[in-house]
């Protein structure tokens, strides 16, 4: 089911089997090209479906934005070791809803992707990594692939093409540090998700120390396409360096919120306006999160620009995980800070001391500032508590704590000094107390 | 412990899926299985789980604590999960979770005298494009007003 109405402005290259009567279904999806990019890719070399992979310019949907194609050459393909394919579906990065309707719409488009992904690393098994709160997604996956096995798509000798590949769910059970690659993969070894130290990176020691890819469930969807159309193909739909079409949940103050497949690079403003239905009546932009709540904000004299992980980046945020939170200008940018930080403080896994500790007590700071009780001196220290955990925690979570307070700080620092707590001094007269700032 | 043949199916489909020397990689998804069929991580579900994933009771019982959805002791029959993250926020999702909290009479990650009910307040659930949104067991609801949460814990209350 989708959860809203598809906008006219999408390009469908992901989505194009949404809407289609059982869409969910192995007999829609063999109706409509499914399982064709799988049988092509086996007429492939692993190393040619790594080159268009590459030349298509992808890059991982997840949040870093790592370029999928050399992800996957760095796997040592003449390991003994078992190979693994890894499909994070642990969507947890605040704003992000979009791997849920893929998965939901078009369940047999992730199966097909983590096949020519395994056929590329030779790999002979799968997981897919969902949180638990995804429930019915997990059961949705399950028949899936229950159907791919009945139909010969998964197991032994697939198609009598030769190759081997096993795929099943994996579930969480709530954490957000399970959707870092290498706590999911302590998650899927039965351990608590804390992050593992980096390097050896995943492609070489992943799960139980074997070869691993892991990719966002977006990242495989566009896989089957890639091979289907060509890498360049795929590439021309974007900017340079910035394949495809992208996944963007937009939310917050619009008129038409939703999910939508658009060319890499489109306009912000565009996107808010166009696809968006613009802002509720009589409101003004005031800033946005383009990419989930890890991103620096931007003001909305910042927002026009192409949405591709290069220019945000120039911009000084990041596409993340396509996540746009628009907010206009009734919002509250403590308020907004403190959710945030309430989410990383809470989240945090407490394996390193930076994040487990300066989460904690920016949390708090946060919370006087928005009520009324901040010093004005905590207004730096929020900033510099900030930039001390920038860089020196175990995993990404503490920058992705860090680098949105800095920006709020930054770009809205009145808005922190109109809530501090005013300072008061006696004046002449008995139990006379006036303001001085 | 015995379980319904459904969720027996469930265990054994499950071990199943790794390596014979990796059956600790079930621990997780057992947890959280069984206790949906239990209502808690109980003492014995963690020595359940320990035998049957060949996994040092300790090993199991650690990641309970770690995992948000997990619980030791029983919650409502029906857990009313309200977000509050930003993009829900921005679109009343604070003020739902009050209302939620007002209407229960019960906080975050408590549970009413009778068991029907529980509340907690929650990180993105991944309804952000369709909030604000609230989850009741593993039931997602979206664009929920303080009306229509009334309507679902009504109707609820009287199927009980
Ligand atoms: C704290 C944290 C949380 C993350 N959560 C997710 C997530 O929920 N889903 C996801 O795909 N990637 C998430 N990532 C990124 C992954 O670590 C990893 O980069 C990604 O799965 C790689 O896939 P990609 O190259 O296809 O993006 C997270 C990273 C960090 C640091
Ligand atoms: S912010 Fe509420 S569901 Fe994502």
């Amino acid at each position: 089911m989708l959860y809203n109405q598809p906008s006219p402005h999408e390009t469908r290259v992901l989505t194009r089997r949404f809407g289609l009567p059982n869409s969910a279904s192995i007999d829609t999806y063999l109706a409509s090209d499914g399982y064709k990019a799988f049988l092509k890719a086996m007429q492939m070399a692993p190393d040619e479906i790594v080159g268009e992979v590459k030349t298509s310019a992808l890059r991982g949907r997840g949040g870093a934005g790592f370029p999928t194609g050399m992800k996957w050459s760095f796997v040592p393909r003449n390991s003994p070791k078992p190979k693994y394919i890894v499909v994070n579906a642990d969507e947890s990065e605040p704003a992000t809803c979009k791997d849920r309707v893929l998965m939901e719409e078009d369940p047999h488009g992730l199966i097909e992707g983590t096949m020519i992904a395994a056929r590329a690393i030779g790999s002979e098994k799968g997981y897919i990594y969902i949180r638990g709160e995804y429930r019915y997604l997990i059961d949705h996956m399950d028949r899936a692939i229950d159907e791919a096995y009945a139909r010969g798509w998964l197991g032994k000798n697939i198609q009598g093409t030769g190759m081997n590949f096993d795929l099943s769910t994996h579930t969480g059970a709530g954490a957000y540090e399970c959707g870092e690659e290498s706590a999911l993969l302590e998650s899927l070894e039965g351990k608590r998700g804390n992050p593992r130290l980096k390097p050896p990176f995943p492609a070489t020691h992943g799960v139980y120390q074997c070869p691993t890819v892991v990719n966002n469930v977006e990242t495989f969807y566009a896989v089957p396409h890639i091979i289907n159309m060509g890498g360049q193909a795929f590439a021309d739909l974007g900017t340079p360096k910035n394949g495809g079409t992208r996944m963007f949940c937009l939310s917050g103050h619009i008129n038409n919120p939703g999910v939508f497949e658009l060319k890499m690079g489109a306009n912000l403003l565009w996107m808010i306006d166009a696809v968006g239905g613009g802002l509720r009546s009589g409101r003004k932009l005031k800033a946005v999160i383009p990419g989930g709540s890890s991103c620096p904000i931007l003001r909305a004299d910042e927002c026009d620009l192409a949405m591709d992980y290069d220019t945000v980046a120039k911009a000084g945020s990041m596409l993340g995980s396509g996540g746009v939170v628009i907010m206009d200008d009734t919002t509250d940018m403590v308020a907004v800070g403190l959710r945030i930080m309430s989410f990383y403080a809470h989240e945090s896994c407490g394996w390193c001391i930076p994040c487990r500790e300066g989460t904690t007590w920016l949390k708090k700071m946060l919370w006087r500032m928005n009520n009324g009780e901040g010093r004005k001196q905590d207004i730096d220290l929020i900033n510099e508590l900030s930039k001390n955990m920038l860089g020196r925690t175990f995993c990404a979570l503490g920058d992705a704590a860090a680098m949105p307070t800095i920006s709020l700080v930054e770009k809205f620092r009145d808005e922190f000094e109109a809530k501090v707590r005013p300072v008061m001094v006696p004046v002449s007269g008995p139990d006379q107390l006036v303001a001085i700032s | 412990m015995n379980f319904s043949p459904a969720l027996e199916a469930r265990i054994s489909k499950i071990l199943g899926n790794y390596p014979e020397d990796r059956k600790r990689s079930a621990v997780i998804p057992l947890l959280l299985f069984i206790q949906d069929e239990v209502g808690a991580v109980t003492k014995e579900v963690v020595d359940e789980v320990s035998h049957r994933t060949g996994t040092p009771r300790v090993q199991v019982d650690e990641v309970v604590g770690f995992y948000s959805m997990l619980h030791r002791k029983p919650i409502g029959k029906y857990h009313v999960q309200v977000c509050t993250n930003v993009s829900c926020m921005l679109v009343g999702g604070t003020e739902l979770y009050h209302h939620a909290a007002k209407k229960l009479g019960i906080g975050h990650k408590e549970t009413a005298a009778d068991g029907v009910f529980s509340l907690e307040e929650v990180e993105c659930m991944g309804a952000c494009s369709w909030a604000p949104a609230v989850q009741i067991n593993y039931d997602f609801h979206h664009k929920v007003t303080p009306e229509k949460l009334d309507q679902l814990l009504d109707s609820l209350r009287k199927i009980q």
